[in-house]
């Protein structure tokens, strides 16, 4: 034994007498993970998620969250002189006179969008791979709990440098706090200390978003990796693969060395991000003032649909009994989200419901396999896409020189109509390419071979697939619909029976497939040639 | 017929296939080589780092293709940084993936749900536990920390009451009274009609008393914009028309729909436009909203001429300006 090992083992050994770890160490330090690319995803918002929180303590050192007046007398010329607040100041303080300041204010705003955009990405894996599936839906809704805190996270870190495109999305916020029936007046006025910008906003968003957000972030954080951990992750179908294991490579060492090389693979990229491409650059901007906008006004990304939303509604507005209520600004603001979000966090027991499938899965679904899931996560995406579109509508007018209005107009339509026809076409997809799979297994690949036969005809060699491919393009299950009882035995209508009838109705449409090749018609194709 | 229809059969795990760097010592020497050429790139980036910390200027600047001028610490810090980080990352993996095994194992599942009776002795457990504390059989105690509770809850609610003061009419007024004088923002230069040409657009505040100071809360209500057109463009009713002077209109330029500055005016057709949400407001028909989500039209201020030939307002808005909200009552 080298010296080296004897210090481990005394230091191993000393941990293990006051916390019995080696038990839990030697088991979990194996552990199997499966191995795919869209694995990742997830790894990616937990990354970033460190790097936020690296460079925003970073950020902190420097930046003054007031909004107590100050003139300007730092670096920037063309700003030199002029009235802002403290919070605007600093973080040009940062931007151009602290070494490193604006890579790592540039690091942490790319950090953010990476963020978000890992959280979306994962989550549509999840979804349409049908990941989300017993036993896994508690982590299903503290996903999308994270998706809301992170979008609410973003759009508070933004508004910190009370600049004046920041400023004037807290006055949009402020308008839909206003909006509230009964409340809407009074929770304005405390969030704002009084009348709107007043002085007390950005200080108070600085807490939420340094200390209290970021708390409930780390705790779901670590539950829904425990969760991970503790439910073993799940693995798409494949030779060797089932509901009762899990095929992949031990943490020790292959996952520690690939996952903590990721970690530096996704810091590098957004460092590198940091840069050379700019982002926020508020010194452009100027100090926010009320009476003053610039053209384009933008959201970052994440909030864009919200503000597609918003710009798309028709103007209404209630006046009754001396009350206003605006339906322009909560319905787009708060009922639509609400509902978009609350069929979110709810999808899994819906589907669970309608298809009466109340199994432990782990082998993931290939979307085509699902084709009403993957049709329905097609029109809810092409729903948030219209709206997402539409929250650019100004940029994207200017840039395709269209008019504002034809570009409202799309989007009004388009968020109507495209919907039920991007489900429409993407359920006929998903039933083609079931039939491109059965063809695929039944008649081999195509070699691009031709051949001419003795009589004349041209014809192309196919090849068959190995059995790895067959099995893997054929081991999905394919569920009966159901058929739930809408009388007793004696003929006579049962209570419930219209509920039956809708569940019968849904999982006759979730169980449309074309069958799926099996062995023995392959031996009987294999006769005929 | 159905029950001799035989599926595809799974054929099992396929056989490992051996890399390179398993079989053959130089490709794993080559391997090594390469991770570590991967972890000493990474070692200058950060070189480079502590490089452009100390020694480059931050007033530099370097020209580079794509990214155009840029400056030389801020692109040598990042870059470093990126190199540093990056590399490390890429080494790593390289090194899993060529070096480490890479033979995939079979684990097996275990079911999450408890046996029977580990879940019938969590229920009695429950329940002896419930019974032993005596909830149930000691309603007194269960109804007074029911209310006890449920007070406490309140606590939290009460003690951010001094968040902010209540609205009271604070979203219905703003700083404009019969008389007080346009001053221009910036400069704060009471106008005359004549300073303004037709079809030129002001940015206005009221004018503020000596020693009072302008706040942003100020601004956020009483910002208002001039318009001149020619009289004859209008098409107002009478007392709309009474409350323009010379041509010369004059709006909120707080937006009715979300309280974002309407700052867009195009010439030509007299269109006010908020770049927020791209309400559309006619200039001519008194601000009337003609496109986009916004439904009020911008409130109009009613303005004239002082002695001294100054445009003041004649009286205050005859609504509150801004978005909408539940006491609003028209």
């Amino acid at each position: 034994m080298t010296a080296r090992e004897r210090i481990a083992g005394n230091v191993a050994g000393y941990v293990d007498d006051r916390t019995g770890a080696a038990k839990w160490m030697k088991k979990n330090l194996t552990k199997v993970f499966p191995d795919h690319w869209s694995f990742l995803l997830g790894e990616i918002c937990l990354y970033s998620f460190i790097i936020l929180l690296l460079s925003g303590t970073f950020l902190t050192f420097w930046f003054d969250p007031s909004q107590r007046e100050v003139i300007y007398d730092g670096g920037y010329q063309p700003l030199s002189g002029l009235k802002m607040s403290a919070a605007y100041a600093s973080t040009l303080h940062i931007s151009f006179e602290v070494r490193g300041g604006l890579l790592m204010r540039q690091i942490h705003h790319w950090a953010a969008l990476i963020f978000m955009v890992g959280i979306v990405v994962h989550l549509l894996r999840v979804y349409f791979t049908g990941a989300f599936r017993k036993p896994r839906e508690f982590n299903w809704i503290i996903g999308v709990g994270l998706l809301t805190l992170g979008i609410v996270e973003g759009f508070l870190g933004y508004s910190l440098p009370d600049d004046l495109l920041s400023g004037t999305g807290i006055r949009i916020a402020e308008a839909i706090i206003q909006a509230l029936p009964l409340v809407g007046s009074y929770i304005a006025f405390f969030a704002f200390g009084g009348t709107f910008p007043g002085e007390a906003f950005i200080p108070r968003i600085y807490t939420v978003h340094v200390l209290l957000l970021p708390g409930i972030f780390l705790a779901l954080i670590t539950v829904h990796l425990m969760l991970v951990w503790y439910q073993k992750h799940t693995q798409f179908p494949g030779p060797g693969r089932t509901e009762k294991n899990v095929v992949g490579y031990p943490l020790m060492p292959v996952y520690m060395a690939k996952a903590g090389g990721f970690f530096f693979i996704v810091f590098g990229v957004t460092a590198f991000l940091g840069a050379v491409a700019s982002i926020n650059p508020i010194w452009l901007y100027g100090p926010y003032t009320p009476g003053q906008i610039s053209a384009g006004s933008q959201p970052d990304w994440y909030m864009g649909w919200l503000d597609g939303l918003v710009r798309m509604s028709p103007p209404l507005e209630t006046h009754a009994f001396g009350h206003t209520i605006s339906w322009n600004i909560l319905i787009p603001g708060l009922i639509l989200p609400g509902i978009m979000f609350t069929g979110l966090a709810l999808y899994p027991f819906i589907e669970s419901w309608a298809t009466g499938d109340k199994r432990e899965h782990h082998l993931l679904d290939r979307p085509r396999n699902t084709p009403n899931r993957t049709a329905i996560g097609v029109m809810a995406l092409t729903f948030t896409v219209v709206a997402l579109l539409n929250g650019g509508n100004d940029i994207i007018a200017t840039t395709f020189h269209l008019t504002i209005n034809q570009m409202m107009w799309f989007s009004r339509i388009g968020i109507v109509v495209l919907p039920p026809i991007a489900f429409v076409i993407t359920k006929r997809l998903c039933l083609s390419l079931q039939r491109a799979d059965r063809d695929l297994v039944l008649h081999g690949r195509e070699t691009g071979r031709l051949v001419r036969m003795p009589n004349g005809e041209f014809t192309e060699i196919h090849e068959p697939i190995s059995a790895e491919k067959a099995w893997t393009l054929t081991s999905h299950e394919q569920i009966a619909p159901l058929e739930l009882p809408l009388a007793d035995s004696a003929g006579v209508r049962r209570p419930g029976a219209l509920k039956n009838k809708l569940r019968n109705r849904i999982s006759r449409a979730t169980a449309v497939a074309v069958s799926k090749a099996t062995e023995t018609e392959r031996r009987e194709l294999e006769g005929h040639h | 017929m159905s029950n001799e229809i035989e599926p595809i059969r799974d054929p099992g795990l396929p056989a490992h296939q051996h890399r390179q760097a398993d079989t053959d010592p130089i490709a794993a020497q080559r391997a090594e080589r390469q991770v570590a050429i991967l972890f000493g790139l990474s070692a200058v980036g950060t070189l480079l780092l502590i490089y452009s910390y100390i020694f480059v200027k931050s007033d530099k600047f370097i020209f580079i293709p794509v990214l155009g001028n840029t400056n030389t610490q801020q692109l040598g810090l990042g870059m470093g940084m990126a190199v540093a980080l990056f590399c490390i990352g890429a080494g790593a993996i390289h090194w899993a993936k060529t070096l480490m095994p890479d033979e995939e194992v079979i684990a097996q599942r275990h079911e999450f749900r408890s046996d029977d009776e580990d879940r019938a002795e969590f229920v009695k457990t429950v329940k002896s536990g419930a019974a032993s504390a005596g909830l149930g059989r000691r309603p007194l105690i269960k109804r007074s920390l029911g209310v006890a509770l449920g007070l406490s809850g309140l606590t939290p609610l009460l003690l951010l009451r001094d968040l902010g003061p209540l609205p009271k009419d604070n979203l219905q007024k703003t700083s404009w009274k019969a008389g007080t004088r346009l001053v221009t923002d910036p400069g704060d230069r009471p106008i005359r009609p004549e300073d303004l040409e037709i079809g030129a657009v002001a940015q206005t505040l009221p004018q503020l008393a000596p020693g009072e100071e302008r706040t942003l809360n100020n601004i956020g209500k009483d910002a208002v914009l001039l318009i001149r057109l020619r009289p004859e463009e209008f098409n107002l009713t009478a007392e709309r028309l009474s409350w323009t002077h010379e041509g010369i209109i004059a709006f909120s330029k707080i937006c009715s729909h979300m309280g974002c500055a309407v700052a867009l005016y195009e010439q030509q057709t007299k269109h006010l436009l908020c770049p927020c949400h791209q309400s559309t407001f006619d200039v001519t028909r008194a601000a009337k909203v003609i496109f986009g989500p916004a439904a009020r039209p911008l409130p109009q201020l009613a303005i004239t001429i002082d002695a001294d030939g100054y445009l003041v307002a004649q009286q205050p808005f005859t609504e509150p300006i801004g978005p909408s909200f539940w006491e609003r009552s028209s």
